[in-house]
């Protein structure tokens, strides 16, 4: 990792009233790097990638996206949001429009992208994610796996540099996890940063450069997956990886 | 035409929930049998159902028939007062004969053909603008230039048609007016309001909360008063606000605090999620507002929205206390004569019955566009 980092955390901290809720973060994410993030319910992880594109706003600390620093102004906001794809657990699609109207949304109101372009662009993205001839239903007329599928093509349609995915297939039947997974995986190959909050070993072992596990706020490790599978060096990353891989 | 679709629709949803259980009333032959089953089923099904629809028939057979008598039978259709005093139901010829003062007020009565014109200019604006698929920007361009003309036949002054002041103009065409400016210019504000009270900026929330509460908290005819007595006051010396625009203005003010409520409803029952996806998109505030926001809450709250817009449609009759002569003042007026005094029960009915099939219009409207947007986004 020679290049400069994509997104840079240093000493980040938040609170939620009292509650310390992030603990002195610290993590690099260099370009094309693929980041999956671990840890029990309550770790801060969602928080923590939450507030790479503030929606959490953290209180000290310094986070650094695509060399624009997060704070108050405005302006770096939407600068960073554009170029920072999300993927939430619950899809949070639009109901009232179309998966097409999803998809062209952001790209005519946010980068005014003629509307033939934008269309074009999603469908070409609804391809990638195996659901063209879904492009004139609501959302609620499609099944979980399909929805999420349509969520990630609409992060894509913003053509983001970095991808964050919160959990992207804990609200999934099982039968329906796969599809999402190698959605991502494709991705992952194409050479898109990201950073995955996902108890999926199978896929962190496949595609992640850098494991992080957080406990209570804090990252406590981080590794190389082939080192953090094999002999995590933190008693409670131990316990964690012993817990959720003995199932 | 239009007020027909929500007929329809029930129908077909009557018809659709008859043809799903077939199997049970195939069984049965057609014809009056079936009919006695439902009774017996519906209406006599246990003592308390038994006795309850006695009471009902009981209920019906005192009241039902007298009115029918009163109403129908006995009612002496034209002819004069006097007529009317001979015969022993309602004075229908009170109608015909005094309509005009009823729907325009104290409008000049040889120039009550131009209120005729602007009402039913706005009855044919509010008709097309209730087909979804005229629901583009030149209607709204249609609406101005409908205001227009309707402002320049009802004050007049040009092309030959007297000048009549607004103290002069009354009847229905002020009520549908009232109605209309109130709701259409209410409406936007109270948007603007129920955002204001969700803001994460504090002097825009207060001041919201506390425009929200102060207005809530005054009877509109407090709020009328107010608008016509008291706001002059404050105005330099010479400058005059026409005494309809402040009764307009007063309405506006009263309504949208009330309606920025129902729309807040709405602005809460949409999912957090919504606001994160559209923010990590990089929407800006106001579109995601205006794009993800609002289409979801306002659908959401399209009945106490309704509700609203009906309470300020009748609420247009208290303008008469500021002296505006609307729909009910003019019919009051018109009743003033001593020839037909005696039959005032008559004269509220008409009028009851104009505010009933507007107010009812809205309902069945609502209903039919809930419907509508609704279609292909069920959950």
């Amino acid at each position: 990792m020679a290049e400069a980092p994509v997104v840079e955390l240093i000493d980040v901290q938040k609170w939620y009233g009292a509650f310390h809720v992030l603990k002195d973060l610290s993590l690099s994410v260099g370009k094309g790097e693929k980041v999956v993030v671990c840890g029990p319910s309550g770790s801060g992880k969602s928080t923590m990638i939450r507030c790479i594109n503030r929606l959490e706003v953290h209180q000290a600390g310094r986070i650094v996206v695509g060399g624009v620093e997060l704070g108050d102004d405005v302006k770096a906001i939407e600068t960073i949001r554009k170029d920072v794809g999300m993927v939430f657990q619950s899809f949070n699609l639009f109901p009232h429009l179309t998966v097409l109207e999803n998809l062209t949304l952001a790209p005519l109101w946010v980068k005014h992208v003629p509307k033939a372009e934008a269309e074009e662009l999603a469908m070409h993205y609804l391809e990638r994610v195996h659901i063209p001839e879904q492009a004139n239903k609501y959302p609620g007329q499609l099944s979980g796996g399909q929805q999420q599928r349509v969520a990630i093509a609409r992060s894509l349609c913003m053509k983001p540099s970095i991808m964050l995915f919160d959990e992207p297939t804990s609200a999934l039947d099982p039968e329906m996890v796969k599809e999402v997974l190698d959605v991502m995986i494709g991705l992952a190959e194409d050479g898109m940063t990201m950073i995955c909050v996902t108890h999926e070993m199978g896929f962190a072992r496949a595609v992640a450069d850098t494991m992080v596990f957080m406990d209570e706020g804090r990252i406590v490790e981080t590794a190389p997956p082939t080192q953090f599978f094999a002999d995590p060096r933190n008693e409670r990353t131990r316990q964690f990886l012993g817990q959720i891989i003995g199932h | 035409m239009i007020d027909r679709q929500p007929h329809d629709h029930s129908a077909t949803g009557v018809a659709a929930a008859d043809v799903e259980e077939p199997s049970a009333v195939s069984l049965q032959p057609p014809g009056p049998p079936r009919l006695l089953g439902w009774a017996r089923e519906n209406l006599f099904g246990s003592v308390p159902n038994t006795v309850m629809t006695l009471l009902a028939l009981a209920l019906l057979w005192e009241v039902v028939p007298p009115f029918l008598s009163w109403a129908l039978v006995h009612a002496q259709w034209g002819g004069d007062g006097a007529a009317c005093r001979q015969a022993e139901g309602a004075c229908w010829a009170l109608v015909g004969e005094r309509h005009r003062l009823m729907l325009f007020g104290v409008y000049p009565y040889d120039q009550h053909w131009r209120p005729l014109l602007a009402t039913a200019i706005l009855v044919t604006l509010l008709a097309t603008s209730a087909v979804r698929a005229f629901w583009r920007p030149w209607l709204l361009w249609a609406w101005l230039a409908g205001f227009a003309v309707i402002a320049l036949l009802m004050w007049g002054g040009v092309l030959g048609m007297p000048y009549v002041e607004t103290d002069m103009w009354g009847g229905l065409p002020l009520t549908l007016a009232l109605a209309v400016l109130g709701i259409a210019l209410a409406f936007p504000l109270s948007i603007v309001l129920a955002l204001g009270r969700r803001s994460e900026l504090p002097v825009i929330r207060a001041f919201s909360v506390a425009y929200i509460e102060l207005v809530r908290g005054i009877p509109l005819v407090s709020v009328l008063f107010m608008a016509s007595v008291m706001f002059p006051l404050f105005l330099p010396e010479g400058v005059t606000i026409d005494k309809l625009l402040r009764a307009l203005v007063g309405m506006v003010l009263f309504t949208a605090a009330y309606l920025a409520e129902a729309v807040r409803g709405g602005l809460q029952a949409v999912p957090r999620g919504q606001e994160e996806a559209a923010d990590a998109l990089g929407l800006s505030y106001w579109r995601k507002m205006r794009l993800i926001v609002l289409p979801q809450a306002l659908r959401l709250v399209i009945p106490p929205i309704v509700n609203q817009f009906i309470s300020c449609f009748k609420d247009t009759s208290l303008v008469t206390i500021v002296g505006l002569y609307d729909l009910l003042a003019a019919t009051k007026a018109a009743l003033a004569d001593p020839e037909w005094r005696p039959f005032f029960v008559e004269g509220y009915v008409a009028a009851a019955l104009v505010y009933w099939s507007f107010c009812f219009f809205m309902s069945r409207y609502s209903q039919w566009l809930e419907h509508q947007l609704a279609t292909g986004q069920k959950r």
